[in-house]
């Protein structure tokens, strides 16, 4: 092994640059799971009767569940009643009226996040709805979005403003019963977002969530739900960073959003959670339930996902295509580095006639890090003439790294139509020595080579977040080599 | 008196895996000459053109090599490209989803970067890609094809030649260029880099036929045997050692390495 071996490891081996911690005074009920522990929440956030009932039901039914184990991830047993389930900063139980309120300290967080909380975000033209730890503690621009009928606000508003909608729609895609980690999180939620764009309407700027998980032990829980109805569009931007720890934190998040005719919504997230250090210490454990239902005709909604942190990531945004020609997309750029584990992918289900669906995974492997890709496209019998198009491609970096491919395919209809692709390459010695020999540094060559790798799925997101995506990538691989 | 040599290659002893393939190599290369650097397969070509350029893996046990009065050896591979120096690979390497003009502009921007010059914009740097093309013959439609991927062999040639046209590098070096391609695709490549040869620029090309020397035209000519210049010569030698073949050089060198190892086999 030679030089140039040691350099791709050095690549590979940038520290996490969002690990530092703010200290907030923090009002947190106490460890451990129980009714006491559900009511406590629930009372705390002053919700009604349904939302208690709801989460008494999801609890009560997670207690006959058992953890589930069948992705290509690895962790030691989780203890959950060795997680804190609602942590608040003191004082901001009633929510800041303006960003004045907000803690400075909360907000210089925010300001090296590089979250845009300020006027320059008018510019930006981004509302952000940032949760830190469980509260919503400032939602920008809503009273613009007001004017339009849009509601975009902090998931506990939304319970108390808009008790009708929540209980229209919530579980109405991801029911309580739906998966161990979505249960739990049905019982335990402390806040997220929520989002409804009326019938029509346009939301005129892409609507933003920054989470950041940031008191120690804290399971973040929080829950998303974005209603686009007749004929509206919404582009919904999230992002996600964490802070250094050596204890592995849970976060359990449930994403649910529903297109009825016509309508589109278009979800993106660049997710950097912590993803342990060097050795593979600490870390998020990512177990999230994201799902979209393409509830009436010619809806669409497509996520796409760039994923370059957490120590475990157990996500599989799916669509449901019940309306006829509705169009379902997943577009993902999953990285895995050091000791990173990812089971990450999606699940088409065509329900309508005419249905498409495309998927576009790219899935990158560094250092020992496990990257498995896991799709299921799946054609009722009522889908005639369904489509589905899937591309996996990998890219190794080293030789100590893997890549899986796991698709399923299940067609009951035979007007179907489904293809798919895959692929694996790895960047090589030869590689990088031909772009040295061109005068690129190797930093440069890895980045050039990786975002060459992932240019289809950039061009998906929004512009300043593909930058944003782009940057993260180069964080993710560059390093300090002389 | 001659000026120093852009080159300078002093008894030069290179391993690959512990096992020696230079062994006392000397060379030198003036502005404006080009070279031919020919022998037999596994007599060490290749290594010399990879252990110019910086390729890993390449260990100097012994000697010095000096490009402009500096100490080549002490450079890391992009240091070298940016001061001037170009390998033209045998093999290129395929880079999918990276497309040829990306690459071309961002070799040339880090060249221009090294040297104090403004990067060029879009706009500009496509017009100079274009009269290089033109230069090449090579069809606009590969340079927002993905390096390399998918080029028939000639195209991935012609693409080196292309590069280097593009870098203008002071000195050039050609691996085994020639190497599968028909007739035309040489004529081309040929043709190319007659065009760039100049009064600033120097030229080695690593070659095991001759036929490529009937479009170049060297001003020398040398013969690697046994892991150093066994013979050198001007144009004609390539002549006489296609009519003569490789043996009775490398015979010679046998000759003279065993009689200068003599006392301590």
């Amino acid at each position: 092994m030679g030089k140039g071996s040691v350099q791709l490891d050095e690549l590979i081996s940038q520290e996490y640059r969002h690990g530092f911690y703010t200290p907030l005074d923090a009002d947190a009920v106490p460890r451990g799971l129980s009714e006491d522990v559900i009511r406590l929440i629930s009372a705390k956030k002053q919700e009604p009767a349904f939302m208690l009932e709801w989460r008494l039901k999801a609890f009560r039914h997670w207690l006959t569940m058992s953890e589930p184990h069948w992705a290509t991830v690895h962790h030691p047993p989780i203890d959950y009643q060795d997680i804190v389930y609602y942590s608040a900063p003191r004082g901001k139980g009633d929510g800041p009226k303006s960003l004045a309120e907000v803690d400075p300290e909360l907000l210089r967080t925010y300001e090296k996040l590089g979250v845009p909380l300020q006027e320059r975000e008018l510019l930006a033209g981004v509302a952000v709805d940032a949760v830190f730890d469980s509260v919503s503690v400032a939602t920008t621009f809503k009273d613009k979005l007001a004017s339009l009928g849009i509601v975009f606000c902090s998931f506990s508003e939304a319970v108390r403003d808009h008790p009708d909608l929540v209980q229209e729609y919530l579980g109405s895609v991801v029911p309580y019963t739906d998966n161990f980690f979505a249960t739990l999180n049905s019982a335990v939620f402390s806040d997220g977002s929520f989002c409804y764009i009326p019938p029509g309407v346009r939301c005129p700027m892409e609507l933003s969530t920054y989470f950041r998980i940031n008191a120690k032990n804290t399971g973040q829980f929080e829950r998303t739900l974005i209603i686009a109805d007749r004929g509206a569009y919404v582009s919904y931007l999230e992002g996600c960073t964490a802070p250094m720890r050596d204890e592995n934190q849970l976060h359990a998040a449930v994403v649910e959003l529903i297109a009825r005719e016509g309508a589109e919504i278009k979800y993106s997230t660049v997710q950097n959670w912590y993803p342990g250090d060097k050795e593979g210490k600490g870390g998020i454990y990512n177990f999230v339930t994201k799902r979209g239902d393409c509830r009436e005709a010619n809806s669409k909604i497509s996520w796409t996902q760039v994923e370059t942190g957490s120590a475990i990531t157990w996500k599989y945004p799916s669509v449901i295509l019940r309306g006829d020609n509705s169009v379902g997309e997943f577009h993902s750029v999953a990285l895995t580095n050091h000791w990173q584990q990812a089971d990450t992918g999606t699940k088409m289900i065509h329900l309508g006639r005419n249905t498409r669906s495309t998927i576009l995974s790219k899935g990158i492997s560094a250092g020992h890090g496990s990257n498995a890709y896991r799709g299921l496209v799946k054609v009722a019998k009522s889908a005639a003439g369904a489509r589905n198009y899937t591309q996996c491609d990998s890219l190794l970096l080293g030789d100590r790294c893997a890549a899986h491919t796991f698709p399923y395919i299940e067609v009951k209809n035979p007007t179907a139509r489904v293809e798919h692709e895959a692929s694996t390459s790895r960047i090589g010695e030869d590689q990088l020595f031909y772009c040295q020999s061109r005068g690129i540094s190797a930093e440069d060559a890895v980045s050039l080579i990786v975002s060459g790798f992932c240019k289809e799925v950039f061009k998906q997101l929004p512009m300043e977040f593909a930058v944003e995506a782009q940057k993260l990538l180069g964080v993710s691989l560059e390093g300090s080599i002389g | 008196m001659r000026e120093t040599a852009m080159l300078e290659i002093r008894n030069l002893h290179v391993t690959v895996d512990d096992k020696p393939i230079l062994r006392g190599l000397e060379l030198e290369v003036h502005a404006g000459e080009v070279h031919a650097i020919m022998g037999p397969n596994g007599s060490g070509k290749s290594t010399l053109a990879h252990v110019l350029a910086g390729r890993e893996g390449y260990v100097v046990t012994q000697g010095e090599v000096r490009y402009m009065g500096r100490d080549l050896l002490a450079l890391a591979p992009e240091e070298r490209a940016r001061e001037g120096i170009f390998l033209a690979f045998q093999y290129p390497v395929e880079i999918p989803g990276v497309a040829n003009i990306y690459l071309l502009k961002a070799a040339l921007n880090a060249m221009r970067r090294h040297r104090g010059e403004a990067e060029l914009d879009a706009v500009d740097f496509l017009a100079l890609v274009k009269g290089k093309l033109r230069l090449m013959d090579m069809d606009e439609t590969l340079l927002y094809r993905a390096v390399n991927e998918g080029f028939s062999g000639g195209e991935k040639k012609r693409n080196e030649i292309l590069q280097m046209a593009v870098l203008e590098p002071r000195l050039a070096i050609l691996d085994e260029t020639d190497s599968g391609l028909d007739i035309d695709a040489l004529k081309v490549v040929a043709n190319g880099v007659n065009a760039m040869r100049g009064r600033e620029r120097a030229m080695i090309l690593v070659t095991h036929y001759q036929r490529l020397l009937d479009y170049i035209r060297p001003d020398r000519v040398h013969v690697l045997a046994q892991g150093r210049i066994a013979l050198s010569g001007g144009p004609d030698l390539a002549q006489e050692l296609e009519r003569r073949g490789y043996a009775w050089v490398e015979a010679e060198a046998r000759g003279q390495q065993a009689g200068a190892a003599g006392g301590q086999r």
